[in-house]
C-alpha cells in the first residue's frame, strides 16, 4: 500500500507521544509523595531511570522486537527487522493506514514502553538498590514488555490470529494486559522477592506529601489522553470516544472510591480521590473506544470501588506491595480487561465505538459470552507470563548482584545513602564544611 | 516573679492574647508545640491503613508576671482558651529567682 501522509493525524500523533512521556514524571510525584520524606528522591528517580533506560532500548531493538514479524511462534516480533529502525520506512508503519509516519509511531510505542516499567517501581518502594532497579528496567523491558506488546499489538499469540481465535478476537485498546496487568503482576512478584520495608505494618507509612500526589494525578490524567486518545493513531471520532470515556469513568471511579472511603473510614480522603482517579483511568484503558458511555459508567464505577477495596489485600497477605501497586493496576487492569466482556459495544448505532475484526458485542449487548470468555483468556495469560518472566528476571539479579539496599540505607534513608541527597533541608542537617573545588 | 506557661489549643491563641492584653500583660512568648493528655492523639487513614498520631499540635504561651498578678494571669489564660472539649490543654506557674532586662542590664521586678 503506497504511503499517503496525513499531517493532521501525524500531528495529533505527534502530541500525543509528548502526553504519554509526561506521564511517567506525573507518576513520579505520584508515587513520590506516597513514600516518606527520607525516599521521596529515590522513588522518583526509579521513574526517570526507567525513562533513560527503557527509551534507548526502544529505538534500537524494542519497537523491533514488539512490531516485527513475528519469530518464536508469535511470542515476540524479529528484533533485528528494524534494528536501529534508520532503515524502517513509512509504508511499513504501524500506523500507515492513518497516513502516520513510522517514526512517529516508533516513539508513541516508546512512551508506552517507558511507563509501564516505571509502574512497577511503586511495589518496591524505600528498598531497592539502584543498581538493580536499573537492571531490572532494561531485562524487563526486554523479555517482558516487548513480547507482551507484540502478543496482544503487534499481531503476535494474543491477536486476531492468536491462541483465541476460533473464539473472538481480543480487545486491549491501549494497554489493559501490555501496561497495566502487566506492571501490576510484575509489582506483586518483585515486591514478595524482595521482602517487606522494615517495619512494615508496625511503623506508621504515611504519605509524606500529598499535594504531590493529587499533582500526579492530575498529570497522569492528562497525560492519558494522549495514552488512550491516541491509540486510535488518528483524530477522528473514535479518538473522540477514547477522550469522552477518558474522562467519564474516571470521574464515576473517583465517586467510587470515595463512596467505599465515606463508608469504611468514615471520611473521604484526598489520596482516595488520587487513587480513584488512576484506578479509573486504569480500567477504561483496554476498553476505552470499546464501550458506550453507559458501559464507561459501569466500568468506573465498579473500578473505583473494587480498588479500593483491593489495596487492603497486602495487609491481609503480607506482601509489601507498598504503593499499591496490585491493587490499582493488577486490580484496575484484570477489572476493565474482563467487563469488556460484558459491556463491549462494537457493533453500529454508537458514535465513535471501534473494534477489531473477528471482536463481539459484550454478554450485556447481545453479543454472548465469546468476547466474555476471550478477554479472560487474555487476561489470564498475561498474568501467568508476566508473573513467570518476572520471577525468572527477579531471582537472576538477586543471586548476582542482590536486590536489596542495605539496612542502613533503608533506614536512614535512601536518598542519602545512595544518591547523597536529601529532598529537605531538615532531613540532612547538612552544613557546607568544604568549598566546592573549583 | 513567676512564670505562667500555657499548652493551649492553636485556635485558641487569638483570644487568649486579646485576654492577656486586657488584663495588663505588655509581653509574651508563643511558641508551636506538639504533645498529648488524655486525649490521646488522634488517628489517620490512608488507602484504609489506621495510623495512631500521639504527638498533636499545640501552642505554649510564657508570660513572667509579678507574684501578685500570677493567679490573674493564670485566670486569663484559662477563661480564653476554655472550650469545653478534652484537649484544651493545661496552664502552671513556676517561681523565678532573677529576671535581667537585656537593653538596661537592670535586673528584678523592674526589669518585668
Amino acid at each position: 500500500m503506497p504511503f499517503a501522509l496525513d499531517s493532521g493525524n501525524t500531528a495529533w500523533m505527534l502530541t500525543a507521544s509528548a502526553l504519554v512521556l509526561l506521564m511517567t514524571p506525573g507518576l513520579a510525584f505520584f508515587y513520590g509523595g506516597m513514600v516518606r520524606g527520607k525516599s521521596v528522591l529515590n522513588m522518583m528517580m526509579m521513574s526517570f531511570a526507567a525513562m533513560g533506560v527503557v527509551g534507548v532500548i526502544w529505538m534500537l531493538y524494542g519497537y523491533s522486537g514488539a512490531f516485527g514479524s513475528n519469530v518464536l511462534g508469535g511470542l515476540v516480533g524479529n528484533p533485528l527487522e528494524f534494528f536501529g529502525v534508520n532503515t524502517i520506512t513509512d509504508e511499513q508503519s504501524l500506523m500507515a493506514a492513518a497516513g502516520v509516519p513510522a517514526l512517529v509511531a516508533v516513539v508513541f510505542q516508546a512512551t508506552f514502553a517507558i511507563i509501564t516499567v516505571a509502574l512497577i517501581s511503586g511495589a518496591v518502594a524505600d528498598r531497592m538498590k539502584f543498581s538493580a532497579w536499573m537492571v531490572f528496567a532494561g531485562i524487563w523491558a526486554t523479555l517482558v514488555y516487548i513480547p507482551m506488546a507484540h502478543m496482544v499489538w503487534g499481531g503476535g499469540l494474543l491477536g486476531p490470529d492468536g491462541i483465541t481465535s476460533g473464539i473472538s478476537t481480543p480487545i486491549d485498546f491501549a494497554g489493559g494486559t501490555v501496561v497495566h496487568i502487566n506492571a501490576g503482576m510484575a509489582g506483586l512478584v518483585l515486591a514478595i522477592i524482595l521482602g517487606k520495608r522494615k517495619g512494615f505494618n508496625k511503623e506508621p507509612m504515611r504519605p509524606h506529601n500529598l499535594p504531590f500526589v493529587m499533582l500526579g494525578a492530575a498529570l497522569l490524567w492528562f497525560g492519558w489522553f494522549g495514552f488512550n486518545a491516541g491509540s486510535e493513531f488518528a483524530a477522528d471520532g473514535t479518538a473522540g470516544r477514547a477522550w469522552l470515556n477518558t474522562v467519564l469513568a474516571t470521574c464515576v471511579a473517583m465517586l467510587g472510591w470515595l463512596a467505599t472511603e465515606k463508608v469504611r473510614d468514615g471520611r473521604p480522603t484526598s489520596l482516595g480521590a488520587a487513587s480513584g482517579v488512576v484506578a479509573g483511568l486504569v480500567a477504561i484503558t483496554p476498553a476505552a473506544a470499546s464501550v458506550d458511555t453507559f458501559g464507561a459508567i459501569a466500568i468506573g464505577g465498579i473500578a473505583g470501588v473494587l480498588c479500593a477495596l483491593a489495596v487492603g489485600l497486602k495487609y491481609k497477605f503480607g506482601y509489601d506491595d507498598s504503593l499499591d501497586v496490585v491493587g490499582v493496576h493488577l486490580v484496575g487492569g484484570l477489572t476493565g480487561t474482563v467487563l469488556i466482556g460484558f459491556f463491549a459495544h462494537v457493533g453500529g448505532g454508537v458514535n465513535g465505538t471501534w473494534y477489531l475484526d473477528g471482536s463481539k458485542n459484550g454478554l450485556f449487548y447481545g453479543g454472548g459470552a465469546n468476547q466474555l470468555v476471550t478477554q479472560i483468556i487474555v487476561a489470564l495469560f498475561a498474568v501467568v507470563f508476566s508473573g513467570v518472566m518476572t520471577t525468572i528476571i527477579a531471582l537472576a539479579i538477586k543471586a548476582v548482584m542482590g536486590l536489596r539496599a542495605t539496612e542502613e540505607a533503608e533506614v536512614g534513608g535512601i536518598d542519602l545513602a545512595v544518591h547523597g541527597e536529601t529532598a529537605y533541608e531538615s532531613l540532612g542537617g547538612a552544613r557546607v564544611t568544604q568549598e566546592v573545588k573549583a | 516573679m513567676k512564670l505562667v506557661t500555657g499548652i493551649i489549643q492553636p485556635h485558641r491563641l487569638d483570644e487568649v492574647k486579646a485576654a492577656l492584653e486586657a488584663a495588663g500583660v505588655r509581653g509574651m512568648t508563643v511558641s508551636e508545640a506538639s504533645g498529648y493528655g488524655r486525649q490521646r492523639g488522634h488517628t489517620e487513614v490512608y488507602r484504609g491503613a489506621e495510623y495512631q498520631v500521639d504527638l498533636i499540635p499545640k501552642v505554649r504561651i510564657e508570660v513572667l508576671v509579678a507574684d501578685e498578678d500570677a493567679v490573674a494571669i493564670t485566670d486569663a489564660i484559662v477563661g480564653a482558651a476554655h472550650s469545653g472539649k478534652i484537649g484544651d490543654g493545661k496552664v502552671w506557674t513556676v517561681p523565678v529567682e532573677d529576671v535581667a532586662r537585656v537593653r538596661t542590664g537592670e535586673h528584678g521586678p523592674s526589669a518585668l
